[in-house]
């Protein structure tokens, strides 16, 4: 009797992983940013970041409990929103603008759509364009303690020279997350390591960019420029962990080598030829609104339909 | 109530086929003007002169007019009204002239005042027309005011050019910009469907309060808009009455 067949339906074979391991992944990858942030803006970069990650969760929670619907705040998506948005943020500006953002990503680009999974959009830029859009003044004013005047992505912009060092390190001024490369390129290699994103979409995008700019800044191949335009801004943060959402990116394998190079060229277009200098959210959001219509185009064939009738 | 009185076509206008809430008709001027709460106001009562007046002409000249000729002729009475109304507003208030800018000539292609010549000031006595054209231009008035006031509110502090908001208060930009007339748009709708809704639980006979759509789209079958994304139905049901059919037999 012990060698009874146990029969269930597929699927047989399943994955350990669960959104909220996924989430727990990704937090743990945006520390190393995080850390940095706080270590190169002071305390009220970590009382920002805190008061936003918990607007979101907070916001997540009483909208489904007022909503009679399963709390999902344990996934920890709320948690990955509030840390990206804090991360883009200016580090003066007042904690209001975090809960405020974090409010209007949870609601209405996440939850008003039908929550994770549903979004069209990614929240936490969603929010930061809206603050954008809103808060001009507040959202591009860099000055804090630590640094005045312009940030590089500007100042290169305005034809000055950029300390690149300075750039890939991270002591210069910008949002909290995105002024250090290597503590973001860090954080995206435990998630290449744990397989939760891969170099698909953040590869084409990093590659797609540089050619861009190689072809039309009337640069040439200058690769003082070409660095500095690498690690200044939101490019690294965006591509590495923005871009790469699980929601909100295309499915397909060729639909997310497209999306690389749609955000390539967008960004490389908002940075060259822009009003500002800086164009990764406009560039991703804008994707993001595209993936339904890129999937549409790279559905692959099931096996068996298309090719020639013999 | 008499459905051509004057009252009931009043309420018809400003609650039951609200244009702008109810109807979704002329949302270009809505979307477009409500900055501020005096443009909605300034661009819901021009609308409303140029509907009750040309409502009133076509709906006299509607047995002369030949009806394969009837929208070219109902597009030259909107037009010279609307000139007319662009010249008053030129001439006596021209800081509501500057604001609405090219959205008083578009008053001419406004679905709402074609729309109403085309579905009742053509069909209908010359009285009831002329209320019919009052009671939508102050419904589009009073939506287009609201969604106005609200944008203001929120995104400069104050309505009617009184400070609404404490002085801390720094205002939400992007609610004078056009992303924000969506958002303020789609609450109102959303709360004008709630009410809707609670009013069905309680009881009430809501049916008559129409809505721009009235249930999901799975269950819509009198819009194209559902058809184009879940189809019909319809074949698979001939199919299965056909199986029927030849069972019986």
């Amino acid at each position: 009797m012990s060698d009874l067949m146990k029969v269930s339906s597929n699927p047989h074979i399943r994955s350990k992983a669960t959104t909220g391991s996924i989430m727990g992944a990704v937090v743990l990858a945006l520390l190393p940013a995080t850390f940095f942030g706080v270590y190169n803006f002071g305390l009220h970069a970590l009382i920002l970041i805190l008061v936003t990650v918990a607007s979101t969760v907070l916001t997540e929670y009483i909208y489904e409990l007022l909503m009679k619907k399963t709390i999902t705040v344990g996934d920890l998506s709320a948690t990955v929103t509030g840390l990206l948005l804090a991360l883009n943020l200016p580090p003066g500006a007042p904690l209001w603008i975090g809960v405020v953002g974090g409010i209007f990503a949870i609601l209405v680009v996440k939850m008003l759509f039908g929550g994770l999974g549903q979004n069209f959009m990614n929240p936490a830029l969603g929010a930061r364009c809206f603050l954008l859009i809103s808060f001009a003044s507040i959202m591009t004013n860099f000055d804090c303690d630590a640094y005045t005047g312009a940030t590089p992505l500007t100042a290169l912009k305005a034809g000055e020279s950029v300390n690149v060092m300075d750039m890939i390190l991270g002591h210069t001024g910008g949002t909290i997350g995105e002024t250090s490369m290597i503590a973001i390129v860090l954080g995206a290699c435990i998630l290449i390591m744990l397989d939760i994103i891969d170099l698909r979409i953040p590869g084409t995008y990093i590659v797609s960019f540089v050619i861009f700019i190689v072809l039309f800044s009337g640069r040439g191949f200058d690769s003082a420029y070409i660095s500095a335009q690498l690690a200044g801004g939101g490019l690294m943060l965006g591509a590495f962990f923005m871009a790469t959402d699980y929601v909100t990116r295309p499915i397909t394998k060729w639909g997310q080598y497209l999306f690389g190079i749609f955000l390539g060229i967008m960004t490389g277009i908002f940075r060259l030829f822009g009003p500002g200098a800086e164009g990764v959210s406009y560039a991703i959001i804008i994707g993001n609104l595209l993936v339904p219509l890129i999937e549409k185009v790279t559905l692959p064939k099931a096996f068996g339909k298309g090719g020639e009738r013999v | 109530m008499n459905s051509n009185s004057a009252g009931e076509r009043l309420y018809n206008g400003i609650v039951k086929e609200n244009p702008t809430l109810v109807l979704m008709l002329g949302m270009c001027p809505t979307l477009a003007v409500t900055t501020s709460a005096m443009n909605g106001l300034g661009m819901g009562l021009t609308t409303t002169v140029v509907l009750a007046l040309s409502n009133a002409i076509i709906s006299l000249l509607r047995n002369i007019i030949p009806d394969k000729v009837r929208i070219p002729a109902f597009i030259v009475i909107i037009a010279s009204f609307v000139t007319v109304v662009e010249m008053v507003l030129q001439a006596y208030l021209p800081f509501l002239y500057s604001a609405l800018g090219i959205y008083i000539p578009l008053i001419v292609v406004n679905c709402i005042i074609l729309g109403r010549a085309e579905s009742y000031a053509s069909k209908n006595a010359v009285l009831p027309s002329l209320f019919d054209g009052i009671g939508m231009g102050l419904g589009f008035s009073a939506a287009l005011t609201v969604i106005g006031a609200v944008r203001e509110i929120l995104g400069a502090g104050e309505v009617f050019g009184f400070h609404f908001m404490p002085a801390s208060y720094v205002p939400f930009s992007i609610f004078v910009m056009a992303p924000g007339a969506f958002f303020v748009l789609a609450c109102l709708t959303a709360i004008q469907n709630k009410v809707k809704i609670i009013g069905e639980k309680k009881g009430k006979d809501m049916s008559k309060i129409q809505s721009g759509c009235n249930s999901d789209c799975m269950n819509c079958s009198d819009s194209g808009c559902s058809k184009r994304f879940y189809g019909t139905g319809e074949p698979e049901v001939t199919e299965k009455e056909s199986h029927t059919e030849e069972e019986v037999k």
